[in-house]
């Protein structure tokens, strides 16, 4: 395969009427890659996903996915494509089997290769039991699953997933991760959109945060979190006195209702001092995580 | 060039940029349909009879005859028709917009190789194979009683198609403007139900004062179906059987191009 970027984007811009929902971002996601688009809703993620598929034409800029011009090329590039939406649009008047055949022939692939590689993809997603079942009949996690197996079903390129495992219960979320995560084994590339921050920490090897329209950050979880919150995080009650033993101490904390935070590289040390000189109630010792980045660019008032 | 005129250049051309792919479109539905095909296929089979019965024979009774002609075999080209257009408008008004707007059919085809008017004209393909489907059931039924005549209405096939492949693309302009699945009812009842009624269906146009006559040949579909389809099944051509036949062309080849671009504006955001 020739040596270009997946996706390769230049100050891609989205404007609807006076609304910039996208501004002017710039990305670029190697083969390989799981990278992940993060943002407060609005932030402009699915425009971006929409201007990727080829669906949403762009205001301004340059976007080529697998090397090719998304306005003079999408037929091509979405042959190349697996897309995972965010609603589910599964045919609710085929069977599980059906909608995976039917979308194959969407995609020109013969009947007899459709139907091993529809075997394939539903022992994949462990639906095999379920294959002739009507899709009002499935719980939300095989819907997701089937929708997974249906962006497989062209061997694409790209796979494109708009929150893989919203609406879904812990055990769902568990099967959709693993098996992305064997996908990213097998070196698909894969470009997600998540609101869930554990989700992204765990399968992203990089990301961006995006926040009205525009990318703030990017990198890998583990530097993302090192350059922006430290290592470690103490919380303790917000009370005066804890505040002010802070103050004293030079800590970089920061208070939110009624919780401390402080983000520090020596949190047994921290939690010590504020146990023997504070009286502080309770404190609690933690990783960082990516959410505590999250928060701390995009803030925590409510979005909606 | 401004945004703007980039944004015209890739998606507000005006002649619709169909692949055979549309064929595909065509095909999910056709698939739907037979799996369904014990819901589909009665209708068309008791209506004509129902109506048959009851206008045709029972209201047929005091009209006796009209231009010389039995009134059921005046009415069951009219029946015909109405079949046509009902069959293409509503599967392109209501449950194009299910496809639309419930069940999100479209996005899911268009995250395909399928472009927006691969979808639209596979919809509309569909509709007038709807068309074809219900006037060649409805057509067999007439035969059964014996009040259409042979082998010239075996034409009403053919033609059911080219005929429902207008009203398809008359209703899929509906469908593309319309803010929600209610405010489909007025077309329904505003232009289906008045047409229906007065475009030479269950009386003659000839009865109606001169200008009402002009502007129905002049303007309502129905009216073109009606002619051709009567020219059909009594054998006996209409002096206006030839205009009617062009109009329908002209009037489907211009709400085709409206459909799609119609619909491009209201998908690609």
């Amino acid at each position: 395969m020739a040596d270009y970027p997946v996706i390769e984007a230049e100050r891609l811009t989205k404007r609807f009427g006076t609304l910039t929902a996208v501004d002017g971002i710039s990305f670029s996601v190697s083969r390989g890659d799981v990278f992940g688009f993060l943002g407060p809703n609005g932030a402009g993620k699915t425009t971006t996903m929409k201007m990727i598929q080829c669906i949403s034409p762009r205001t301004a800029g340059a976007l080529t996915v697998l090397g090719m011009d998304t306005s003079t090329h999408p037929r091509e590039i979405k042959a190349e494509l697996g897309v995972l939406p965010q609603e589910t649009n599964l045919d609710p008047e085929f069977t599980c089997r059906e909608n995976l055949l039917a979308y194959a022939r969407y995609f020109d692939i013969p009947v007899s290769e459709a139907r091993k590689r529809a075997d394939e993809l539903l022992s994949f997603v462990q639906l095999q039991e379920k294959q002739d079942v009507p899709i009002d009949k499935l719980s939300g996690g095989m819907k997701r699953r089937l929708l997974l197996a249906r962006a497989l079903i062209n061997d694409p390129k790209l796979l494109i997933l708009d929150e893989p495992t919203i609406g879904l219960d812990p055990q769902g979320r568990h099967l959709i991760w693993e098996k992305l995560k064997a996908l990213q084994a097998a070196g698909n590339t894969i470009v997600l959109t998540t609101h869930y921050l554990e989700e992204a920490e765990r399968l992203c090897n990089r990301l961006v945060i995006m926040d009205r329209g525009k990318i703030l950050v990017e990198g890998s979880p583990a530097d993302l979190i090192s350059r922006y919150v430290g290592n470690d995080i103490v919380e303790a009650e917000h009370t005066p006195e804890v505040v002010s033993c802070l103050e004293e101490m030079g800590a970089r904390f920061e208070i939110y209702g009624d919780m401390v935070q402080v983000l520090t590289d020596q949190p047994r040390e921290v939690a010590k001092r504020l146990f023997e000189t504070c009286n502080p109630g309770h404190v609690f010792a933690r990783r960082a995580s990516l959410e505590d980045v999250f928060l701390k660019l995009t803030g925590r008032v409510l979005r909606d | 060039m401004t945004d703007r005129e980039d944004h015209d250049q890739e998606y507000g051309y005006i002649l619709p940029r169909v692949s055979r792919s549309a064929l595909k479109v065509w095909r999910r539905n056709w698939d739907v349909f037979f799996k369904t095909y014990q819901v589909n296929f009665l209708p068309p089979f008791i209506e004509p009879v129902l109506y048959l019965l009851a206008i045709g024979f029972g209201l047929g009774m005091f009209v006796g005859e009209i231009d010389g002609i039995p009134y059921v075999e005046f009415i069951a080209p009219a029946l015909l028709s109405i079949s046509m257009m009902n069959s293409a408008f509503f599967e392109c008004t209501y449950s194009s917009y299910v496809r639309m707007y419930y069940q999100k059919t479209f996005d899911a085809m268009i995250a395909t190789p399928l472009s927006i008017d691969d979808v639209i004209t596979g919809e509309l393909l569909w509709g007038a194979t709807r068309s074809l489907i219900y006037s060649s059931v409805m057509l067999l039924v007439l035969i059964g009683f014996g009040v259409v005549s042979l082998p010239s209405s075996l034409l009403i096939i053919p033609f059911s198609f080219i005929a429902g492949l207008m009203f398809a693309c008359i209703a899929m302009c509906f469908t593309a403007i319309t803010p929600g699945i209610d405010a489909l009812n007025y077309p329904s009842f505003l232009f289906i139900t008045p047409m229906f009624l007065f475009s030479g269906t269950f009386f003659p146009l000839s009865i109606l004062p001169e200008p009402v006559q002009l502007l129905t040949i002049a303007f309502l579909p129905l009216t073109q179906l009606v002619i051709v389809a009567r020219s059909l099944t009594l054998t006996d051509l209409s002096p206006l059987f030839t205009y009617s036949l062009v109009w329908i062309g002209v009037v489907t080849a211009i709400f085709f191009v409206l459909s799609t671009w119609l619909m491009r504006r209201r998908l690609i955001v």
